[in-house]
């Protein structure tokens, strides 16, 4: 009896060390939360690893800065990564709650329906979802930023470079988020040559290296001369630099993987974000409000231009930029035809947010097709 | 039809590159399961591979020590697994299960400095494609098959002497013998424990070059997860080549085209991305279903694969 009794305790113990090493990591001094009520504990859940040098990492940078900019104000943070987008991530939530933290940061799209449910379960607990459409009035909002606006400058960047007029997109799901950005880069290509066409190949996946790499040579084989992505790794810029091409990144300044192919990168700054609501709670001023921002909120930009780019591009785009920032100028301003030819967007009319968010066709010059 | 042969040519030439780490895990868990052990660790250990390969390579600039350090880690890896299953007489199932989520962990553990860091040059110029005189200049198949890296090349010569070595040796039909009938190979004085080791790590070096392949070769920058589970393709493969190394290279350039295909096919037709993601599984089903309607010897598993060998049982 005795030993089965020290078998049992033995397996939780080991259990228990498992779970809460598994992934975990937590940094910042930890002490600081337990001393006054005002001080915020920040834990963020990643679908990924923080080290896939695209979507987490942008996240877990924004983390960072966060830590960074109000650390000194008794903001500490913790992470879980790889979380599934199942009912883990209700366990994550809780457990990172457990261990004290009163703001939770969800960081992918699939957690939403557990978020919803846990926020009813924790009043006091702020909770921010990334991407979603839920939120309550309370304690529970959603965040997510216009990366549009710079993929729209990415394409004139694009555009510019592109001898052929036949530009390739590496492009990871057929949902509306992935629909929206190529739509906005094929404005972009059209603002400075009309006659291009943008080239969609389907990956069916977020991450695969060899895979994105694959479908970009594909696109390459065809004629293309620019290789854009919305995928989570550098695998299509090095396969630009392979054949002596060029590539547009996502996610993360990613010049040192093909440092001869890559031009710029729309890019996510979440730590702008992050810094300006927890700043808020700090202050007491915090209002449960769901974000759209872009970029003269910060949370967006595209990276710096490198030298791999045609000349004048840098002045082309920052006049764009210029424009988008003082508001006189939308990405998705009509008239806009889809791939019929058919009038979507009326002159004068701009696409609304909630036409964007369901957006299911492509713009004309896309060359590619959505499943049905 | 000029463009048609030029597209044939695109596809052939990626998907033999595509297929060259899934004919490395393929012949190594070839290797594992004809004296067997069932090893599900491939993914793991492509994984370490991988890393491995990938930051001995960086940090020395040395191509063939970025390989050797890939085959060494799986070697390791395999090492792992073949203690617990052969001298512990553990689970082979969740034996390699652990190796599989162990592997995946220790390759992020270790990545994690890596990330972003790209390969130099030095390395890169040795894996760039390699003509060969006279066989290159043949249409289509020529430039597919004989203007490929030279790990491609060193897949055709692993995979023919695999074959030579498992069917027309001594050794090999010591091997076989262990994973058909471990009791009659004990009688007849064959080593097992030795012979399980050895086929178990050299496997493990296989799976730990298939991954090695694709951190050093086809995306030589580090991300996480580089092998996007081949592994596991690769254990469906070796059922889909009924454990033969010279069938292993038709499947492996098979699967690794039927992913390319779709790639270059998906604007041109109605079908959807997602089936030719299923192909590959579909197929190994029906070649499980072909098998045992069949019923023939050579094309069946190892008899005693899975199976721990204890001698007092026989």
């Amino acid at each position: 009896m005795k030993k089965l009794l020290a078998l049992m305790l033995a397996v939780a113990m080991i259990s228990a060390a498992l779970l809460s090493g598994c992934g975990a990591g937590s940094s910042g001094d930890d002490s600081a939360a337990s001393t006054g009520a005002k001080a915020v504990k920040a834990g963020f859940i990643y679908i990924g690893p923080i080290g896939d040098g695209g979507y987490t990492y942008a996240h877990d940078q924004g983390r960072l800065f966060l830590e960074k900019e109000l650390g000194a104000k008794g903001v500490t943070t913790t992470f879980l990564e790889n979380v599934a987008e199942d009912a883990s991530s209700e366990k994550a939530m809780k457990d990172l709650i457990d261990q004290g933290c009163n703001v939770i940061f969800a960081t992918s799209f699939g957690y939403m329906e557990y978020v919803d449910r846990v926020a009813k379960e924790y009043p006091d607990v702020k909770f921010f979802h990334c991407s979603g459409y839920l939120s309550n009035d309370t304690n529970f909002v959603n965040y997510f930023g216009r990366i549009e606006q710079t993929r729209y400058l990415s394409g004139i960047a694009a555009a510019l470079k592109s001898k052929s007029g036949k530009i390739g997109y590496v492009a990871a799901k057929q949902i509306p988020e992935v629909i929206r950005g190529i739509n906005s880069f094929t404005l972009g290509v059209q603002s400075v040559s009309p006659t291009a066409t943008v080239n969609v190949k389907w990956t069916d996946t977020w991450y695969d290296p060899t895979l994105e790499k694959n479908a970009a040579t594909a696109l390459l084989n065809d004629g293309c001369d620019v290789i854009a992505q919305h995928q989570d790794t550098t695998g299509p810029q090095i396969a630009a630099e392979e054949k002596n091409a060029f590539a547009i990144g996502y996610n993360s300044d990613s010049s040192k993987a093909a440092p001869k192919a890559y031009i710029t990168a729309p890019i996510w700054n979440w730590g702008v974000y992050y810094v300006d609501q927890v700043q808020k709670i700090l202050d007491g001023t915090w209002k449960a409000e769901n974000y759209w921002g872009g970029l003269k909120e910060g949370v967006v930009d595209l990276a710096p231009i490198t030298e791999n780019a045609a000349p004048g591009t840098k002045e082309t785009v920052e006049a764009i930029k210029a424009k988008i920032l003082d508001g006189s100028f939308n990405v998705f301003a009509g008239p806009i035809k889809d791939q019929t030819g058919a009038v979507r967007v009326a002159e004068g009319a701009v696409m609304s947010d909630e036409d964007q968010l369901s957006c299911k066709w492509f713009v004309q010059g896309v060359n590619g097709k959505i499943d049905k | 039809m000029e463009a048609f042969l030029s597209v044939l040519t695109f596809v052939l030439i990626d998907a033999i590159k595509a297929g060259t780490p899934l004919l490395f895990a393929t012949l190594g868990e070839i290797f594992a399961e004809k004296v067997g052990n069932l090893n599900l660790g491939v993914e793991g250990m492509m994984l370490m591979g991988a890393v491995m390969g990938f930051s001995v390579g960086l940090s020395t600039g040395s191509p063939l020590l970025g390989v050797l350090a890939a085959l060494a880690a799986g070697a390791c890896g395999a090492l792992v697994f073949a203690f617990l299953t052969i001298t512990l007489r553990a689970n082979q199932i969740v034996s390699g299960l652990s190796l599989t989520i162990f592997g995946t962990g220790f390759s992020s553990f270790v990545g994690q400095k890596l990330v972003g860091e790209a390969l130099p040059e030095s390395i890169k110029s040795v894996f760039k494609a390699i003509k060969i005189p006279a066989l290159s200049e043949i249409p289509v198949i020529g430039p597919a098959l004989f203007n490929q890296d030279i790990l491609v090349y060193a897949g055709y010569i692993v995979a023919v002497v695999s074959g030579i070595y498992l069917y027309r040796t001594r050794t090999g039909l010591n091997l076989r013998t262990v994973g058909e009938n471990p009791g009659a190979a004990d009688t007849a004085g064959i080593n097992i424990t030795l012979y399980k080791y050895i086929h178990i790590l050299l496997g493990g070096a296989f799976a730990g070059l298939g991954g090695g392949y694709l951190s050093l070769v086809a995306v030589p920058s580090w991300q996480d997860a580089v092998t996007g589970g081949r592994g596991w393709i690769a254990v469906a493969l070796v059922i889909f080549v009924t454990w033969n190394p010279y069938k292993s290279m038709l499947g492996a350039y098979f699967f690794g085209g039927l992913s390319i295909l779709g790639l270059y096919l998906q604007s041109h037709s109605p079908i959807p991305q997602s089936i030719f993601d299923m192909l590959p599984y579909l197929a190994t089903i029906f070649v499980l279903v072909m098998i045992s309607l069949k019923k023939s010897k050579e094309n069946c598993a190892p008899k005693a694969l899975g199976e721990p060998y204890f001698r007092e049982d026989r």
